[in-house]
């Protein structure tokens, strides 16, 4: 038996988070028994193909075409799991993963968790970890379907290598072209910056800085430590940040090793989106902002005053 | 246009979570419930759809009765009808057949959702809904735009956004861009008098689901927050570097 896992790639380049979802499809085949078989599909040279091995791929299938459109994906996934007799298949946390998994599940009558952040806890039943209620809580789910999809919450389950040297196979597989109704456009990327969810360290800030002419001070506390940027809520809302900036309940879930908050308040719905990182700095003049209780290391003090500071100490760090 | 939005009933963002029955159960006493927040961009895109197309908004939710009071909120916002399906909500699969089986033959040429429920966050109800139907989904919706048959959307890649064309019907599902905050529709007084005799009819919900939520726990409480003092930032670089060890 192998498990499947979905390796997603732009332009003929695996992410982080691609060979996250081949590390969790390493241990959990560690667990269940069998093989990792991880699924690209679009051109990828084999050398690229081949550092799937690193984290435990036995062995790579390489279907042509791309894997943008999701119900030609699912219907890709969903033969090659018949045909290999796959049990489990897993996606990293990625839209497109989100988007293709459940229409997956429908077809293979599978049961599926989304939002996971461990292995399995046993394996008959099936009961994976999630995350609910927007990071607030965790929930054990029993999974009661001959096949399982399990979708990984981004940088829950980390990069573990687990060397093995994936078999390099070229199938020339089609999706149904049914979905043809489905056009894509255009592409507007937003400029070489860090991706926010698979971002290890995340600067973020608050309505404390007072408008957007400080964020420079933001962006180069982010550059010196190698960070994504990110904000609170109302300060996406008035305008002085990009809506994708957005973290929390409503906005986008973080998980990086380290997140600095700066003039955020620490709100419950901020919090939520931010609970599963790491370490957490909190800078606020306030001593009693709420976010001193999420925090593993706090200033108080006026953020215009510290973050130039920090981002010297820190350049002087990396010399 | 004939619109379906999901609505699910959800708890208020502000409320602190526990759980009941030896952590089996998600604690409801006290819990104000409210339609899921990205559920609340779908519906008010659909509004501002039907005003300017025409046609009609029907909302469906899987729920018991106690997820009334939030139907009658998408009622007063505006939706011209409701349907609720009658069940105990306990994984995507059974909501996603439920409202499928509803919608199958009734003709919608838009089906919207919210990206996910901000209670179980499975953001898998809109791509399953579409699949058992046959149609295009697009999750997280980000922004549409009807032109006759068909539909112009913006979903959000990793590292930017995507512009698409998908002939009607197809599942959108919403969040903030859909309509931006400030298009965020209220109920007023003239809308909650409405909603009293709008019409909502009760079916019963009769499709299974295969997970099972069996238990539930708080994330680890965190140890206290070391102070570092704000004339000594090299203090809690040096934290970071060798305590942390994160940088
Ligand atoms: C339905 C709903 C959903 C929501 N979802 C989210 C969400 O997803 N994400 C989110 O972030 N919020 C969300 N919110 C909003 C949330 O409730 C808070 O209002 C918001 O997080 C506060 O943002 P803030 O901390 O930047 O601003 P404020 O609460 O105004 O806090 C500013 C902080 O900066 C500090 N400060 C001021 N001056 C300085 C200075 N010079 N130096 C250092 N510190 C300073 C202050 O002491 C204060 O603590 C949501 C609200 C609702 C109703
Ligand atoms: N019980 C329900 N009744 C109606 N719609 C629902 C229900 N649960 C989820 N949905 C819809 O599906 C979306 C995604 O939910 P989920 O897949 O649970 O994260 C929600 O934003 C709703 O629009």
């Amino acid at each position: 038996m192998s498990v499947l896992v979905f390796a997603e790639n732009w332009d003929g380049a695996f992410k982080k988070s691609t060979y996250e979802g081949v590390a969790y499809a390493a241990g959990l085949a560690q667990s269940v028994g069998g093989n990792v078989t991880a699924v690209v599909i679009g051109a990828v040279s084999a050398e690229t193909a081949a550092t799937l091995g690193k984290y435990g791929a036995a062995k790579v299938l390489q279907f042509d075409g791309n894997d943008v459109n999701h119900q030609a994906t699912a219907t890709i996934l969903a033969q090659t799991a018949t045909a290999a007799g796959s049990k489990y298949v897993v996606f990293n946390g990625t839209w497109k993963s989100k988007s293709t998994a459940p229409r997956l599940a429908i077809k293979l009558n599978a049961a599926i968790a989304t939002e996971v952040v461990e292995l399995p806890s046993t394996n008959s039943p099936c009961v994976v970890k999630k995350k609910t209620f927007s990071g607030k809580a965790f929930a054990h789910v029993e999974l009661n379907a001959e096949v399982k999809i399990i979708v990984l919450s981004p940088n829950a389950y980390g990069i573990k290598e687990n060397e093995l040297s994936a078999a390099f196979e070229k199938t020339s597989g089609t999706g149904s072209d049914k979905d043809a109704s489905l056009q894509h456009v255009e592409y507007q990327k937003t400029s070489g910056k860090i991706n926010l969810t698979e971002a290890e360290l995340v600067v973020s800030a608050g309505r404390g800085m007072k408008g957007p002419e400080n964020w420079g001070m933001i962006e180069q506390l982010a550059e010196a430590l190698g960070a994504a940027t990110a904000c609170s809520k109302p300060v996406a809302d008035i305008g002085w940040r990009p809506h994708h900036e957005h973290v929390g309940q409503t906005g986008i879930a973080v998980a990086p090793n380290l997140y600095i908050a700066i003039g955020i308040s620490g709100a419950i719905q901020h919090l939520a989106g931010i609970s599963s990182s790491k370490k957490i700095v909190v800078i606020n003049t306030d001593p009693e902002a709420p976010f001193f209780k999420a925090a593993d290391y706090g200033i108080v003090g006026d953020a215009l005053q510290i973050v130039p500071k920090l981002t010297e100490a820190i350049k002087k760090l990396k010399g | 246009m004939k619109i379906l939005v999901c609505i699910s009933s959800v708890p208020d963002t502000t409320t602190k979570i526990t759980f009941a029955d030896g952590n089996t159960k998600f604690n409801t006493a006290g819990v104000q419930f409210v339609i899921n927040p990205y559920d609340e961009f779908g519906l008010s895109r659909a509004m501002q759809l039907k005003e300017t197309l025409g046609g009609n908004v029907t909302t469906v939710t899987v729920g018991r009765a106690d997820t009334e009071p939030v139907i009658r909120k998408a009622l007063a916002i505006g939706a011209d009808d409701a349907v609720r399906i009658d069940a105990d909500p306990m994984d995507s699969l059974q909501v996603a057949t439920e409202i499928a089986n509803y919608a199958k033959d009734k003709g919608f040429d838009l089906i919207i959702t919210g990206r996910e429920s901000i209670d179980y966050n499975g953001g898998a109800v809109p791509g399953m809904i579409a699949e058992i139907l046959g149609i295009n989904s697009v999750s997280p919706c980000i922004k549409i735009d009807i032109d006759g048959n068909s539909a112009t959307l913006q979903t959000i890649i990793d590292g930017g956004k995507e512009v698409l064309k998908s002939a009607l019907p197809l599942v959108a599902a919403a969040q903030k861009g859909m309509v931006e905050e400030s298009e965020l529709r209220i109920p007023n007084m003239r809308g909650i008098m409405a909603a009293r005799s709008k019409p909502l009819e009760v079916i019963a919900g009769s499709a299974a689901g295969n997970a099972k939520f069996n238990s539930f726990d708080l994330p680890a409480p965190k140890a206290a927050c070391k102070m570092v003092s704000a004339d000594n930032v090299e203090e809690l670089v040096n934290l970071l570097h060798t305590e942390a060890k994160v940088i």
